[in-house]
């Protein structure tokens, strides 16, 4: 089709591009208070040591790494589930695709940048990669990461160069922007070849990447002495709730997307029926995987771990470890079993998101504070700083998203017309 | 044959005065933390002095002292996890931490059994009076970086080079790490546990000694000899 039809025809899709109002300078003023602050607070911790935060012996480490798992959870629904659709030629996934690519991205550019908080000397961490020793799990996770963080980024990339072409011909006061990014494309027989070859071999490279990714993330737990951590299921465990954290992460934000761009035209109920049917396997998944790792060590732990593990069911964690059964499965089981309704996948995937999180603290902090030997034990609260962090990180993923949306089209118009035109036959 | 360095504590002999964790702060430069930063957790203690007292009143109340310096581990947790090298067992058998080279991960404090890693959360400080006494012999460490006991290295070093002028190996006994040197009850033994005839090695045998957490697999290099009967391990 020429690029003026389809512009004219993809016109919802593109308005967002075009028109530049004051909600948007609202939601960037908003967003960027907290996260121009977390720079601030960077550089405070940066100049006092570690010692502002919450942290000590022993809980040495703490929401820096609960804020590291977390956001490298989401990241694996992105390109995981939009590769896996595109293989399985699930047709209804095409309308998210490209907001979980970006999704993938942005988690992952926030998820390593704790690493970076987390440093007792910050500005050496390229040393991991200039006296890298592989024995140790942070190694496999520093390079699973640049893996991931490098094929997924290509992913979104390449799949939004017929986008970016058509942006050119569209947007003429952009065009040094796109025509840079355009990469040449003139939408020849050959370039749509190679485009289809290019997509297909990352398709399937992505996938054992992103699995390998929050693999390691867990093993740099599973592979430690500490009790409850040491368990042989922490690898799929993670895995699974790294993808049931992200699918709720999409709808979240093509829902955001949808109700503010007006695109209910593409991302239409049924689309979010099937995606709630795919977050309900999840679900269950999370489900299982938690009893089971429960279970196992209720019945067969040493004493070591029965301490971390009743502080969670029982004691002092026991607010945030029975919240997050509640928000990951008793919110959201029964909505996405009765009611995938547009809001009814909301509040369950908003539910969720929060219970990741808790999921991801109840893990490392209760083992961390109920250490070995009992003199060790100690308590960790969080400070202002570790919040402003977080806050910061939030917003910046948040704002991501934002601009992104403001340049490029948060639906892939190509893929949605080819299969216009393949279904309409 | 290299020596390989290990400790024995007799907690019989141990009176739980302190004077160990005392001399090794001293000997260390081991920072102060103060009240409030050790309340949340940022005290370091190459040596620490646990006590658990049994019952309230005399005469059933009891007091049992526990020193407790770095393990030594023979398969240390630590080393493996640094992702800079920035720890190793050395060939002599310690775990060392290289201050210039840790980024301050503390993945090695996390993952170690006995919780005797310590972090540098503020820059090092010590009372006014007391900076003038610190070791010049030993680094005062940065804000950043981790730090433990490693059998006062310096002594182990100087007192080799002095061996190695007259041409021989170091004596059993001649060598003792800080808390062992100012033990009063002289509960506490260092030595060559490659040398079968040494005090530590004949210690280490006795029916009374054990590891801490030995089921771990961390083959620590210091041995306790419980409370109760008497043996000296010959």
């Amino acid at each position: 089709m020429e690029p003026e039809l389809l512009a004219r025809k993809y016109d919802q899709v593109l308005e967002p591009l075009k028109k530049i109002g004051w909600p948007f300078w609202i939601t960037v003023f908003l967003l960027g208070i907290p996260f121009l602050w977390s720079f601030f607070t960077f550089g405070w911790q940066y100049a006092h040591g570690l010692g502002v935060t919450g942290m000590g012996h022993p809980a040495s480490w703490a929401l820096y790494l609960v804020n590291f798992v977390f956001f490298i959870g989401i990241s694996h629904a992105g390109a995981l589930v939009s590769s896996v659709l595109r293989i399985t030629h699930a047709r209804w996934g095409t309308p998210f695709g490209r907001i979980a690519e970006a999704v993938t991205v942005f988690a992952l550019a926030a998820g390593p940048t704790n690493i970076l908080f987390d440093l007792g000397r910050s500005v050496r961490f390229y040393w991991v990669a200039l006296h890298g020793q592989f024995k140790s799990p942070l190694l496999w996770d520093f390079t699973c990461i640049m893996t991931y963080l490098t094929v997924s980024t290509l992913f979104l990339y390449i799949l939004m160069i017929p986008d970016i072409g058509l942006l050119r011909d569209s947007f003429p006061r952009r065009r040094w922007l796109y025509e840079f990014l355009s990469f040449g494309w003139k939408g020849s027989e050959r370039q749509w070849q190679r485009l289809r070859k290019g997509i297909g071999i990352l398709c399937v490279a992505v996938i054992p990447v992103a699995v390998s990714v929050h693999t390691v993330v867990s093993w740099v737990f599973g592979l430690q002495k500490q009790p409850m951590w040491h368990s042989t299921i922490f690898a799929p465990y993670f895995v699974t709730g790294a993808i049931f954290s992200g699918i709720a992460t999409i709808i979240i934000v093509s829902i955001v997307m949808r109700r503010v761009y007006h695109l209910e035209g593409f991302l239409k109920p049924e689309n979010f029926n099937n995606l709630g049917l795919l977050l309900l396997t999840f679900t269950l998944l999370w489900a299982y995987f938690t009893f089971v790792e429960h279970l196992v060590v209720g019945y067969g732990g040493g004493p070591e771990e029965h301490a971390v593990l009743w502080s969670k069911l029982s004691g002092r964690y026991a607010p945030l470890f029975w919240a997050m059964v509640v928000l990951c499965f008793v919110i959201p089981f029964p909505l996405l079993v009765f009611k995938r309704s547009v809001p009814g996948l909301f509040i369950a995937s908003v539910a969720i998101v929060i219970g990741m999180w808790l999921e991801r603290y109840t893990i490392i902090i209760p083992s961390l504070v109920e250490p070995r030997l009992p003199h060790a034990r100690g308590a960790y609260a969080p400070t202002w700083v570790e919040w402003s962090m977080t806050a910061g990180l939030v917003s910046g993923f948040a704002l991501a998203f934002v601009l992104f949306s403001k340049l490029f089209p948060v639906i892939s118009i190509w893929e949605v017309e080819k299969e216009g035109e393949e279904g309409g036959g | 044959m290299t020596y390989r360095w290990g400790m024995v504590i007799d907690l019989d002999r141990c009176t739980g005065c302190q004077a160990c964790v005392v001399a090794c702060r001293q000997e260390n430069n081991v920072s102060f933390a103060g009240e409030d930063q050790s309340g949340k957790g940022r005290a370091k203690f190459w040596m620490n002095l646990l006590v658990e007292i049994k019952g309230r009143t005399y005469p059933e109340a009891e007091m049992h002292f526990f020193p407790l310096p770095c393990m030594q581990c023979d398969n240390p947790p630590c080393t493996k996890v640094c992702p800079v090298e920035a720890t190793y067992k050395n060939p002599e058998g310690i775990v060392a931490q290289i201050y210039p080279r840790c980024i301050g991960v503390r993945m090695c404090i996390s993952n170690c059994p006995y919780t005797v890693r310590y972090f540098n959360w503020f820059p090092p400080s010590w009372p006014q009076a007391y900076e003038k006494g610190l070791n010049p012999d030993v680094y005062r460490r940065r804000k950043g970086i981790t730090e433990k006991c490693n059998f006062c290295i310096q002594r182990i070093r100087r007192a080799k080079e002095g061996a190695r002028k007259e041409n021989r190996k170091l004596r059993d006994g001649e060598l003792v790490p800080a808390c062992g040197e100012t033990c009063p009850s002289e509960a506490i033994t260092f030595g060559d546990l490659n040398d079968p005839k040494s005090r530590v090695s004949r210690l280490a045998k006795s029916r009374r000694a054990f590891r801490l957490l030995e089921s771990l697999g961390t083959e620590p290099k210091v041995y306790y000899l419980k409370e109760g009967d008497w043996d000296d391990g010959t």
